[in-house]
């Protein structure tokens, strides 16, 4: 190594930055191992399941959409194959008694993410853009519709199902219970997540940057764009795969909903949600998305209604999604400035929620005059039991989306003099926002 | 000398609109060409066609007496030839590094490598950084290319192109809008950065290319009206009344 290169090079990490770095990892393994113990209910089991899932299959997504700039419409085909495979592959297991223990099942799910990636992705990723995101909408239609209409395979509208605890038992594991399924799910996705963050740290990992900002350029240094895409394509349905597999081996089952347009539109939802341009953020949006649609839908019966309107928030005013909005107050807490927006937050949180309630409350009312008009006029929504035909209850759904609009607008504009204060501020310090 | 660069009876039309007329232009090995001419006169689009952006209607070119029209820009920067963009066309989100980074791999040979930690390779390193100070961007390493001054990104432009180690480089006005003082740190930085390389340079500033070609061609319509060293085209009457005329008046 030169001179030039040590005095030019960013400089190697130290070793209290290594220790950082890996006792992240050793953290968040030790989390996983003790959450359970934390929550140990059936149902917090579950949806701890459904998060691990999801976030792998939201980083799998991210692969595509912020680090190599594709927009898929359709990456549930890779979940869904992956998922019917491994219900077949846990029959034939079973049946024929193959000696493969259920940890490596998940595998096959890869596997077979990964195969149908290389089948379907070379002609689909030499355009991305629009060309790219039309061609994955086609593929998701082409598969789901053939989902239904070759039976034996897919098992038609009902699906097929397996048993997981008759496949070949390693250490009297039956995988019978739900603990022992989270702590294959929380394994695999620790895995998942350390090689998905692995691959963006290789020279493939970084040129799917390159190809995202600037696909022309990448042609002058050698590379050849489709193929860059092509491999990440592939990466992604590898571990889509393993999603599928893994919420297949959970459910026992894997039907047509595995590989249709919902769930091609629920992992692009948590991805930009939590935010496309960080790699934590198709976590954070996995975690958020998981919990929401578990909670609301015990709440409300229009939930995705509520779930299309916070997609539209954060499309319009937080297009760096959950982990952006927070990454920005970063600069601000280094600056010691935070203490300056904070108030304003405090201010714009009151009008701001009244406008909420006044809008959940006037969407509830219109869901019951359009679907269960003529049932009980008393409804209940997010446990709030209400009169739908109470005058009163219109005017004060009224009064809070109108009013609240009116007072919040103004305490917006109080928050953006807030924050052009304590960024400049932190400006003057020298800390770039 | 061995040539570099050949154009033979290069057409290029986009419908019925000839842009490119029967051109015929050799660059050799280790020169310093300018290639001037009014507005609209095709140098761009020249550049397109020896860089595999677009395909010639008729005409071959070569580079090292090896055909290289058909393929495609990856494959002729693979044969080593690099071009430079006259708008700005870098990695945006990227910091000067990660963009000097990208321009080296290919060259280091590590292609579309899933397998190797891309800070841990050291001869990487070694050559981005040296790219990194000869254009002068040390301070500004970890700064993302869009937020970058003008200067500094026609800078990054030129360092992007050579950084790949090509031997025969293209650059498209490398000098547009820059300042006086902007322009000559440029022509400098390019004159070292090309040393024993072959140039093929598209400039508009008279003085930048009386000042670096070995050999000038003159575009104009589509079409070389002249080409030789810089006394032969300053005493071109053909040039004068096409090109320097205009210019002079």
């Amino acid at each position: 190594m030169t001179e030039t290169t040590s005095s030019v090079a960013p400089p190697y990490p130290t070793a209290a930055e290594k220790l950082k770095f890996y006792g992240l990892w050793v953290g968040a393994a030790v989390v996983l191992l003790l959450l359970p113990k934390l929550f140990s209910s059936g149902g917090s089991l579950t949806t701890f399941s459904l998060i691990g899932i999801s976030i792998i299959f939201s980083l799998s997504y991210n692969i595509l959409l912020g680090q190599t700039g594709m927009l898929s419409f359709g990456h549930a085909v890779y979940y869904g194959l992956g998922g019917f495979l491994v219900i077949h592959a846990i029959n034939i297991i079973g049946a024929n008694k193959l000696p493969i223990p259920l940890p490596l099942v998940p595998l096959i799910g890869g596997l077979t993410g990964l195969l149908f990636a290389v089948l379907l992705g070379w002609v689909s990723t030499q355009r991305s853009g629009t060309a790219f995101a039309m061609i994955s909408l086609g593929v998701a239609e082409l598969v789901a519709s053939s989902a239904l209409i070759l039976r034996t395979f897919f098992g038609g509208e009902a699906g097929i199902s397996a048993n997981r605890t008759k496949v070949f038992r390693l250490f009297d594991w039956s995988f019978g219970p739900q603990i022992q399924i989270y702590y294959l799910v929380a394994a695999w996705t620790l895995i998942a997540v350390i090689a998905m963050y692995a691959l963006t740290r290789t020279p493939l990992g970084r040129m799917c940057n390159a190809v995202r900002d600037n696909p022309e350029r990448v042609q002058f240094v050698g590379y050849d764009p489709h193929v860059v895409r092509y491999l990440a394509f592939c990466f992604s349905g590898f571990f889509a795969g393993i999603a599928g597999a893994l919420a297949a081996i959970n459910f026992e089952i894997a039907n047509s909903a595995y590989l249709g347009a919902v769930q091609s539109g629920t992992v692009l939802f948590a991805t930009y949600i939590g935010g496309v341009g960080f790699f934590i953020g198709p976590i954070v949006g996995a975690i958020f998305v998981t919990i929401l649609s578990l909670g609301l839908s015990d709440l409300t019966q229009v939930w995705q209604l509520y779930f299309g309107l916070i997609f539209i928030a954060v499309v319009l005013f937080a297009p760096g999604g959950i982990t952006g909005l927070l990454m920005m107050h970063r600069p601000l807490l280094k600056a010691g400035t935070f203490g300056r927006v904070l108030p304003s937050y405090l201010i714009a949180f009151v009008p701001t929620l009244a406008m909420l309630i006044g809008l959940i409350l006037a969407a509830e009312i219109i869901v019951y005059y359009a679907v269960h008009s003529g049932d009980d006029t008393h409804i209940k929504a997010f446990g709030v039991p209400f009169d739908a035909a109470n005058r009163y209850v219109w005017a004060m759904a009224a009064i809070l989306l109108v009013g609240g609009y009116w007072v919040a607008r103004k305490t917006w504009t109080f928050v953006g003099h807030a924050w052009d204060d304590a960024t400049s501020v932190a400006r003057e310090k020298g800390i770039a926002a | 000398m061995s040539t570099a660069i050949e154009l033979r009876g290069v057409e290029k039309s986009f419908g019925i609109t000839s842009v490119i007329r029967n051109v015929n232009l050799t660059v050799a090995q280790g020169e310093r060409h300018a290639l001037i001419g009014p507005n609209g006169a095709g140098k761009s689009t020249l550049f397109n066609l020896i860089s595999g952006y677009m395909l010639p209607t008729t005409g071959s070119i070569l580079l090292r007496d090896e055909v290289v029209s058909g393929l495609a820009p990856y494959q002729i920067n693979r044969r080593g030839l690099s071009r430079s963009f006259q708008v700005t066309n870098v990695f945006a989100n990227m910091s000067v590094w990660e963009n000097l980074r990208c321009a080296v791999l290919w060259a280091t040979g590590h292609r579309y490598a899933f397998w190797k930690n891309v800070d841990r390779l050291p001869e990487v390193r070694e050559r981005t950084a040296r790219i990194l100070e000869d254009i002068n961007l040390t301070a500004r390493r970890d700064v993302p290319a869009g937020l970058l001054t003008y200067a500094e990104q026609r800078a990054l432009e030129i360092g992007i192109t050579i950084a790949g180690g090509a031997d025969v480089i293209l650059l498209d006005e490398p000098t547009a809008g820059m300042s006086h003082a902007e322009t000559e740190r440029a022509v400098a930085l390019i004159r070292r950065l090309t040393e024993g390389r072959t140039l093929l340079i598209v400039e508009h500033d008279m003085s930048v290319v009386f000042g670096l070609a070995d050999k000038i061609s003159v575009l104009v319509y589509g079409q070389i009206i002249a080409s030789g060293v810089p006394e032969e085209i300053r005493g071109n009457p053909k040039v004068k009344e096409a090109y320097l005329g205009e210019e002079a008046a």
